[in-house]
């Protein structure tokens, strides 16, 4: 290595620390969590020991009794009993509950356990609860990227599609991607035109325009989507507006639906597809169009075979970014929308804030990191020089 | 007649973009509790809640520290990496640069909980910190395009000059080559700060109510109750906003003229 390229070196070590260790590492340390599955052993190792020669049919060997007595007396008073039987009420509703009621058996009951238990606890009579600790035994599993797109795996280890009433996750994706085309078909709509005519007007009325994109753009978008937040109340400024037109006797509901969700999302990323746009076009000029006029072409054939197709990169980069923002939102929808109307972002914090499962907050999380990566990927594919642009 | 029908539908844009904003105003100043037009009447009562409750002004207090402390670290280490990217072309310097944008990429809300996991097994969840080295890894792209933006302008023969006429590296570095990229600097230290003062979602996941910053403080509001309070808020944040981009576009052109000036010479 040269003198100067180690002073490169030297120079950007820093930041590049700062990065790996504040950003890379957690995002790795997330996505591993996505597939890992510590629980059941930590909690149950000797349970877990002997099930392991246990082939799965009919009934464990006498011994898993006492092993099982032995691991719940042991970690009663440690995190990671509670830890385990979420663990395992996340793959069979109910498992919970049986092991919270073997706990408390356990404290007046004499072994040998395999007879005793058994009367106390009638659920682990049936194999259903061991074959459950046996399949969780594996430090990896797949259980949380298969809820993610509502998969399960049944006591037996077979994969399913989870019952209709809690599949939720593939109608959310679904959600996701459809707001997030919608948001920037209906931005691309709006800016086109808007950027044009800005483009169109002197330097010294255009950068007053601009001021008009600037002021929001540089707006934080907690107090844009604030701004919508009180428009769309019931007694808010858009509906008192309404009645005193007469236009409506009663106030419509506007706020938490997803018309709102449409209108504030727009309002929040208008700007990013108006500011590629206007620069691409600033730079293009009119000049292209007025020799395709004077070449004899009509209005519509100047526009749309010329000036379209040479505006095209800014339509391209302000899409690009307008639809991978999107695609990430959580605080507009999670202020202005209802329930129906939450994109991923929403289950990510309610996973890691509410109902508190990082199993799934890593699975979600992974999975839209590969949609956003293979988003990207295909951008780059498609849309020439995006990268240059988006610098600039 | 197309003509026509353009301006209509960009001036209606650009309405869209801005009357959001201006009603907040009004709003601020009035004298009832319900958020809607017209107001009853105008007062201060919002704005003096603002100031004398503890924790609008603790929020406050917190988004300066932890925006001013992000703005410095985030400025610091940015310029010196572009400075150290631009010096040579060192192998691997695609992947160097992909990596360091990458916070730019990848979805906030994945960042949000993915540092939540990770500064909790480490203690730095639930503090001011972990809230600083999360904004200064999300701001330092921006710093880093604009000090390489500026740096594209910048002709390494000066500092070569300064070198050899015997100026020790750093004093070269600060006499030199910093006060022509300054605006470079500038604009990315004005972005820093802006992203950090601005940021929610990181901090909604890492904070708890000693640690709240504006933003997180407003949200909660909006959550549990309005109170019009949080228009007083939204009026402060929107004024800073504004000063953030005059002071950008000063910059901006600033800059401008100084490389224009370089050319012409």
């Amino acid at each position: 290595m040269s003198k100067k390229s180690r002073i490169s070196w030297l120079l950007i070590a820093p930041l590049l620390a700062l990065v790996v260790a504040g950003f890379i590492l957690p995002i790795g340390y997330t996505m591993v969590k996505a597939v890992k599955n510590p629980e059941v052993t930590a909690a149950l190792p000797r349970t877990v020991m002997v099930l392991d020669a246990w082939d799965g049919q009919g009934m464990p060997p006498d011994s898993a009794w006492d092993a099982l007595a032995d691991d719940i007396e042991e970690s009663r008073r440690g995190r990671e009993f509670g830890a385990m039987t979420r663990r395992l009420n996340f793959e069979m509703n109910g498992a919970r509950s049986v092991l919270m009621q073997t706990r408390r058996a356990l404290g007046s009951l004499e072994p040998p356990y395999a007879q005793s238990l058994p009367v106390a606890v009638p659920e682990l009579a049936t194999p259903e609860i061991w074959q459950l600790i046996k399949n969780n035994s594996n430090p990896f599993t797949a259980s949380f990227l298969l809820r993610a797109v509502d998969l399960q795996f049944t006591p037996d280890g077979r994969i399913e599609a989870v019952p209709p009433g809690t599949a939720i996750f593939l109608d959310l994706f679904k959600r996701t991607f459809w707001i997030s085309i919608w948001v920037t078909v209906i931005c691309v709509v709006l800016a086109y035109p808007t950027a044009y005519y800005i483009s169109s007007l002197s330097n010294r009325a255009a950068s007053y325009a601009m001021l008009l994109v600037l002021v929001p753009f540089w707006t934080s978008i907690l107090v844009r989507t604030t701004a919508w937040f009180i428009l769309l109340q019931r007694e808010g400024p858009i509906n008192a507006g309404l009645q005193a037109a007469q236009i409506t006797s009663e106030p419509l509901q506007l706020i938490f639906t997803r018309f709102a969700v449409y209108v504030a999302m727009v309002h929040v990323l208008l700007p990013f597809q108006i500011l590629p746009l206007y620069s691409v076009m600033k730079r293009q000029g009119t000049s292209m169009l007025r020799a395709a006029a004077s070449l004899g072409a009509p209005p519509w054939r100047q526009f749309l075979l010329v000036y379209l197709p040479l505006t095209m990169p800014g339509v391209a980069a302000g899409a690009v970014i307008v639809f991978m923002l999107s695609v990430g939102f959580y605080v507009t929808p999670a202020l202005v929308g209802g329930l129906q109307d939450q994109m991923i972002s929403y289950y990510i914090a309610f996973f890691t804030n509410q109902s508190i499962n990082f199993g799934m907050v890593a699975a979600l999380s992974l999975l839209l990191l590969v949609f956003t990566g293979a988003l990207i990927l295909i951008a780059r594919r498609f849309v020439p020089g995006l990268g240059s642009l988006k610098a600039g | 007649m197309t003509r026509i029908f353009v301006t209509v539908f960009a001036w209606a844009v650009l309405f869209f973009l801005v009357a959001p904003l201006l009603v907040i105003f009004p709003l601020s100043f009035s004298s009832g509790e319900i958020l809607t037009l017209p107001v009853p009447g105008y007062s201060l009562r919002w704005y003096e809640d603002f100031f004398l409750t503890e924790r609008w002004l603790d929020a406050t207090k917190n988004s300066f520290i932890v925006g001013i402390a992000t703005m410095i670290i985030a400025t610091v280490l940015g310029t010196t990496a572009a400075y150290g990217i631009n010096l040579t072309n060192f192998r691997g310097k695609t992947v160097v640069l992909a990596l360091l944008s990458l916070p730019m990429v990848v979805p906030l809300i994945v960042t949000a909980a993915s540092m939540y996991l990770a500064f909790s097994v480490v203690g730095l969840a639930n503090s001011l910190w972990g809230l600083i080295v999360a904004h200064t890894i999300i701001a330092t792209p921006y710093v880093l395009i604009t000090v390489l933006a500026s740096l594209q302008t910048f002709d390494p023969n000066l500092m070569r000059g300064a070198l050899s006429l015997g100026a020790r590296p750093v004093t070269a570095f600060r006499e030199v080559v910093l006060p022509l990229i300054m605006p470079g600097v500038a604009a990315g230290a004005i972005f820093a700060f802006a992203t950090s003062f601005d940021e929610l979602v990181i901090a909604i996941f890492i904070t708890s109510p000693g640690e709240f910053t504006l933003p997180r403080q407003m949200f909660a509001g909006l959550r549990e109750f309005i109170s019009p309070t949080i228009t007083a808020a939204a009026v402060i944040m929107i004024l800073l906003s504004f000063i953030l981009l005059f002071i950008s576009e000063a910059v901006r052109r600033r800059g401008e003229r100084l490389t224009a000036g370089k050319v012409k010479q």
